[in-house]
């Protein structure tokens, strides 16, 4: 009985240290990958080509459900702004919530499952079956080869996809607010502008999205270097790069909405 | 500069608790092809691995060119590793680029050569294996041999002094096997360079190499020239040259009893 009890509180114990412990090793990993971004930046197409199947390639599935999304906000909104006669309102009720959260926030969560587990399974692959370990033995470091262009070319392709699906969203709340439902489109348009400062909304959006490409990126390239070199290991480590950095996301979200509109 | 590329002396290797090599002692002289030969789990990709300083010995000590690998830094090794080739085992080709940029990648990542000149040294590398006519393939469209030596190529892009072989002739035909080992003889004659090649080829190898290894459970059994291999009265030697099964080389990694794992036991 009491050795169970023992054996359980030691089992927690190992637990957390292990994770700690992982944690640091994926701080450690960030830095490096910061140290060796200089490379990446000298020779550019590195990262193009990063942008180019982390961004452009992502760009369907963000422009659609950012679409979607903002019929549903029109839909939802309009009936909600109606009792109180506001309909008129529905334009920033639309906008304000596209580029203060469902923009960063939904894209970021399409991005890990789209980009950031392709990431992982690609590094991780490379990995098991030994193409990482032959770049390093021609010399050539894979954190700088390999894992920096990734890294930029996601970080630089998170706040343009984010932007793009709040501007889709916009797009759909006006297709079903305005031309479906016939909320007049001169106060649709003219009361978004007036309610969307630039400073307090748009730039404070970007910097959500920036923080969640860096977040879900540096996951989704940890845990891919990291993986063990198997079928399985890279299985468990795509599963787990999409679980976190959604949590990631979540929680960094909370915490910068917190210091951004309230003021802590 | 001493006449010995590679010094191994009395060098042991544990896989956390596991053995793995123990008390080796191994030279390579310039210009030399040496065969390390054994059966398979034996340790021959560890001891590449250990010369190619992907990992440091537990013990002992293992000079390449001079250089103590079990306390050479970051970017000591990567100095050396621009005059070391290695061909894995499993051909690790980057399958995200064609086999043309393959071959160019070291050209690319440590030269400012214009591009015409890579394209005529990755074309000569390529045709060295015969495969300059699959420049434009991806690795998923190549079949394992042709993989390998696109590999092959790939490892002899700067000319280095020093190239590990895993297996090159694994999965080859009877053709490409005859010329590739060939080439590996001719690479280490015209441009003196060494070459370590880990094989299970005996027939292939005793026709072109100058020294044999052979390693069995993590130690050195026995080693010489091809000719005293030949002759040799050792029945390992013996087992090994001729193929047996039964010697004292086992088949089985180490097992309980074959009837009590059936169940059979009483
Ligand atoms: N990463 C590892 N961790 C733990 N043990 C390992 C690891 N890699 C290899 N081993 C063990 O070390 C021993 C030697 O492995 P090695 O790959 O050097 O064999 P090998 O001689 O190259 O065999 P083969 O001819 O089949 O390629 C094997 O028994 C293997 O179980
Ligand atoms: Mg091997």
């Amino acid at each position: 009985m009491m050795q169970a009890l023992i054996g359980y509180i030691r089992g927690i114990g190992r637990r957390t240290v292990d994770r700690v412990w992982r944690m640091g090793v994926a701080a450690r990993f960030f830095l490096l990958v910061l140290l060796h971004s200089g490379t990446s930046f000298r020779r550019f197409h590195l990262i193009i080509r990063e942008i180019f199947t982390a961004g452009v390639l992502s760009l369907i599935i963000i422009l659609v459900s950012g679409l979607f999304v903002g019929m549903v906000l029109g839909l939802q909104g309009y009936e909600t702004l109606q009792t109180y006669g506001a309909e008129e309102s529905l334009g920033v009720l639309v906008s304000l919530s596209l580029v203060r959260e469902l923009g960063p926030v939904v894209a970021a969560l399409l991005f890990a499952s789209r980009a950031g587990s392709a990431i992982t399974a690609e590094i991780g692959l490379m990995k098991a079956t030994e193409q990482i370990a032959a770049m390093e033995m021609m010399a050539v470091d894979p954190i700088a080869r390999v894992v920096a262009p990734r890294f930029w070319g996601a970080v630089i392709s998170m706040p343009l996809l984010a932007a793009l699906f709040s501007a889709m969203g916009v797009l759909g709340g006006y297709l079903v607010g305005v031309v479906l439902i016939g909320v007049d489109a001169g106060s649709f348009w003219s009361q978004m502008q007036a309610a969307v400062d630039f400073k307090e909304d748009i730039i404070n959006g970007v910097i959500k999205s920036v923080v969640f490409g860096i977040a879900v990126t540096i996951i989704a390239l940890f845990e891919g270097y990291d993986a063990p070199p198997t079928a399985e290991g890279v299985s468990r480590a795509t599963t787990r790069t999409v679980v976190t950095s959604s949590l990631a996301i979540l929680g960094l979200d909370f915490i910068l909405t917190a210091f951004m509109f309230r003021g802590v | 500069m001493s006449d010995n590329l590679i010094e191994i002396r009395d060098l042991s290797f544990t896989y956390g608790q596991r053995l793995v090599l123990k008390g080796i002692n191994l030279t390579a002289r310039r210009g030399q092809v040496i065969a390390i030969m054994g059966n398979s789990g034996c340790g021959k990709t560890t001891l590449l691995r250990l010369i190619g300083g992907a990992m440091k010995p537990t013990s002992g000590s293992l000079k390449v060119d001079g250089i103590e690998m079990g306390r050479i830094d970051q970017d000591a090794l990567y100095q050396l590793r621009r005059r070391m080739g290695m061909l894995f085992q499993f051909g690790a080709l980057f399958t995200d680029m064609s086999v043309f940029d393959n071959v160019a990648f070291q050209l690319r990542e440590h030269t400012d050569l214009p591009e015409s000149m890579i394209r005529d040294l990755v074309f000569m590398k390529l045709n060295a294996v015969g495969l300059r006519g699959a420049h434009d393939l991806m690795p998923s469209e190549l079949s394992g041999g042709m993989s390998r030596r696109v590999a092959l190529a790939r490892s002899i892009a700067l000319d280095p002094m020093l190239i590990l072989y895993d297996e090159p002739f694994a999965g080859l035909d009877p053709i490409s096997l005859g010329v590739t080992g060939n080439l590996i003889r001719r690479l280490t004659d015209t441009l003196g360079m060494t070459s370590i090649v880990v094989t299970h080829d005996v027939q292939e190898s005793l026709k072109m190499v100058d020294y044999v290894y052979f390693v069995s459970e993590g130690v050195i059994e026995a080693e010489g020239t091809p000719a005293e291999i030949k002759a040799s009265q050792l029945p390992y030697v013996h087992q090994f040259v001729h193929g047996e099964e039964n010697g004292p080389v086992p088949f089985h990694y180490p097992a309980p009893d074959y009837a009590a794992d059936l169940g059979l036991a009483a």
